[in-house]
């Protein structure tokens, strides 16, 4: 077992909107080069729980570390933590890569500006380092034919493809993954699974939220099931065909029957 | 004053000056309703904070829901009463200025808003912070969906220039009515006037719809 | 700024007399020119309605040449040139005349889009389960109409009263005319505008504050879910 330091430590994460509780205490940690696939009905927090690791939904209480370093809240004097505005965030979620599920590509830009801003403007890099930068990883998704169009020009699995070079060119520590074939047409799913896949087998560190399961065995090489706000169940991908809780066995009949299974 | 009056050329001739300075007060005002409203719909974008909005807020409603006469009124007389005295064609650009910036401050933050919050989010994940977020993501975009109320405001300034002949600001309608009093030939020099408008806001409102349609938004 | 405040107080019984029936004026000036427009407006609509292209066009070019204009060069060319043809009107008839033509063309735009907001689909539906006509515009359409109609109806009644204001230029003894008179009258232009200010103030916010709480009510369960929202 490895003992260095995990990657993400996510400790104790609460997070309630008003007076709805979503995520009631969840802690895991992510090891450099895991993949943790969060599996789990709507409304267990599985997206809440993502959200929080890069600040975007901030948790309630709880604590994010990447690389040992606590994300999104400032110690002021010891004991008291103050939660960090955006733009002190800026830097720390520049180290984290998001592919949201409604890719949220910048529509005013072309595939390659899309890609190549934030090293450019956040990473400090000259136009032309950027630029270059940009095409090598929309080479890497399959998309360099494509780095000038616009993305109301692209289809649903190419924008999403871009949306993961876009991540990819911050040269993130942690890669996440928001339900990222959710919202794509079913023959599109598999150009963007395939770039997963590879970044898997890059052994890049991934956090992946799907409803895919069967993808899910494939690329991760850990499993959260999530119900209610809480890790229901956590193991090796062995679960996903031999869980052990009946919530997670009901869970998984229920997806594979609308599959078709 | 119309001493030489050959009509109709006697008329048209202080119509055309007097169209110059709608057109000059016109251009005063929106350039300063344009900065002055982008500028407070930025702020209030920025600034979560109430000590900054509610100001703001206050302003943008009183303006709205004030007719423009009475703020006239009161930036012209009311300030010469404080001891302020504001030449009439300052006054009149000062004021249809403010007025339009306080509508131009809501049509920028929807302009804001109509930008999905996703594309922030986005932005923010990868890094940038609050302000870059805005100059890159936002503000690039704010223009396609701005276009078209801007539009209508720039036809609608020249409108309300009328306003300011009440403040005797020598602009068409103000000139227009100093020629009647003189001339008595209500319909000819009030029809003149008309005409004027017609030559200036029927083209420029033409103008502006072939913009937005060579600009037609996508997405 | 105290003094502003007590001088302000101390006239407003001696000059309450004159301000209440003034708004009076503006309050009515308001009303029968909304309503002058919004029957324009129909009869606008209703011509359209007959897809002639002529008359079409016809309306659309009265329409342009109607939105090109200020209102007060409207007002006078009612109230000061109109007489130069033979046709001489009060004050208040110009001012309801003026003000409602110019409003009804902003007003047909608005049942346009009341008329059109109804998606075919639902009135194929509503046939298909065996409704009269008669019915369906009762039950659907009618209802959906009023509630895409009611908030833009309510904002242009807002504008108008402001734009009422106007009026004072043709010698319609409504507020903005009243302070005129009153600020020469007793030399305090700041307070006696500045009073006049809140007068329209308090009829207009409430009015803009309804529209906008009005709003999502009625667009509750009109939204269509956009494209791909979680």
């Amino acid at each position: 077992m490895n003992e260095s330091i995990p990657l993400l430590r996510v400790v104790d994460l609460h997070k309630s909107f008003g007076d709805l509780k979503v995520l009631k205490g969840v802690t895991f940690d992510v090891a450099p080069g895991e993949r943790v696939a969060i599996i789990g009905p709507s409304g267990s927090g599985k997206s809440t729980c993502l959200r929080g690791i890069n600040y975007l939904e901030p948790p309630t209480a709880g604590r994010i570390e990447l690389d040992g370093v606590v994300i999104g809240q400032r110690e002021v004097t010891p004991g008291i933590w103050r939660r960090m505005s955006d733009t002190e965030l800026a830097p720390q979620r520049a180290e984290i890569g998001m592919v949201f599920q409604l890719f949220y590509l910048w529509p005013h830009l072309s595939a390659r500006d899309n890609v190549a801003l934030q090293p450019q403007k956040v990473g400090g890099q000259s136009r032309a380092e950027a630029l270059e930068l940009a095409d090598a990883m929309l080479a890497k998704v399959q998309l360099s034919h494509k780095a000038d169009e616009f993305p109301e020009r692209l289809s649903g699995g190419q924008q999403q493809r871009v949306a993961i070079a876009r991540a990819l060119a911050q040269q993130p520590k942690l890669l996440l993954f928001d339900e990222p074939t959710s919202a794509l047409d079913p023959e599109l799913v598999g150009e963007v699974l395939n770039v997963i896949h590879a970044l898997a087998d890059e052994g890049r560190s991934m956090v992946l939220v799907t409803h895919e399961i069967g993808f899910a065995r494939e690329v991760a090489n850990r499993v959260l099931f999530m119900d209610d706000g809480l890790i229901a169940e956590e193991g090796g991908t062995s679960l996903l065909v031999n869980p052990k809780s009946d919530r997670l066995r009901q869970f998984l009949r229920q997806v594979n029957r609308q599959d078709g299974n | 004053m119309i001493e030489s009056l050959s009509y109709p050329l006697g008329f048209v001739i202080p119509l055309l000056v007097a169209a110059g300075v709608t057109i000059k007060v016109s251009v005063g005002a929106f350039v300063l309703a344009i900065l002055l409203g982008l500028v407070l719909a930025s702020i209030r974008f920025f600034v979560p904070s109430p000590i900054v909005r509610i100001p703001i807020a206050i302003y943008v409603e009183i303006f709205r829901n004030v007719p423009s006469l009475t703020h006239l009124f009161i930036i012209f007389f009311g300030l010469a009463y404080m001891g302020v005295r504001l030449g009439s064609i300052s006054a009149a650009v000062i004021g249809l200025g403010l007025i339009g910036a306080a509508m131009l401050a809501d049509v920028f933050r929807a302009g804001f808003e109509a930008i999905h919050v996703g594309q922030r989010e986005a932005g923010l994940a990868v890094g940038m912070s609050p302000r870059m977020v805005f100059r890159h993501i936002i503000l690039p975009q704010t223009w396609r969906v701005t276009l078209p109320p801007i539009g209508n405001y720039a036809v609608q300034v020249i409108k309300d220039t009328s306003l300011v002949a009440a403040i005797a600001a020598p602009e068409i309608m103000f000139t227009a009515r100093n020629l009647v009093v003189n001339t008595f030939e209500t319909t000819l020099v009030y029809g003149i006037a008309a005409g004027l408008y017609l030559l200036i806001c029927i083209p420029l409102s033409r103008a502006i719809r072939r913009l937005e349609q060579h600009m037609a938004i996508p997405r | 700024m105290i003094d502003f405040f007590r001088t302000l107080f101390e006239h407003v019984p001696l000059w309450a007399p004159r301000l209440i029936p003034a708004t009076g004026v503006t309050i009515l000036i308001t009303a029968s020119s909304f309503a002058l427009a919004l029957v324009l407006a129909l009869i606008l609509e209703l011509f359209r309605s007959l897809k002639i292209r002529v008359i079409d066009r016809l309306i659309g070019g009265y329409v342009e040449v109607i939105r090109a204009l200020p209102i007060l060069a409207v007002l006078y060319l009612i109230y000061f040139g109109l007489p130069g043809v033979g046709i001489l009107l009060s004050p208040f008839a110009a001012a309801t005349i003026g003000l409602g033509v110019v409003y009804s063309t902003y007003l047909a735009e608005v049942l346009r889009a009341g008329v059109d907001a109804l998606h075919r689909g639902q009135r194929e539906a509503a046939l298909a389960v065996g409704m009269t006509p008669m019915a369906l515009f009762r039950l659907i359409i009618l209802p959906q109409a009023v509630r895409v109609m009611l908030p833009p109806l309510l904002v242009s009644l807002v504008s108008l009263l402001k734009d009422s204001s106007i009026c004072a230029l043709i010698a319609v003894s409504e507020l903005t005319l009243i302070g005129r008179v009153m600020m020469s009258q007793y030399f305090l232009p700041l307070h006696v505008f500045v009073l006049i200010g809140a007068l329209y103030f308090s009829i207009a916010w409430p009015m803009s504050l309804f529209v906008r709480w009005l709003e999502p009510r009625l667009n509750r369960g009109r939204r269509m879910a956009a494209a791909g929202e979680p």
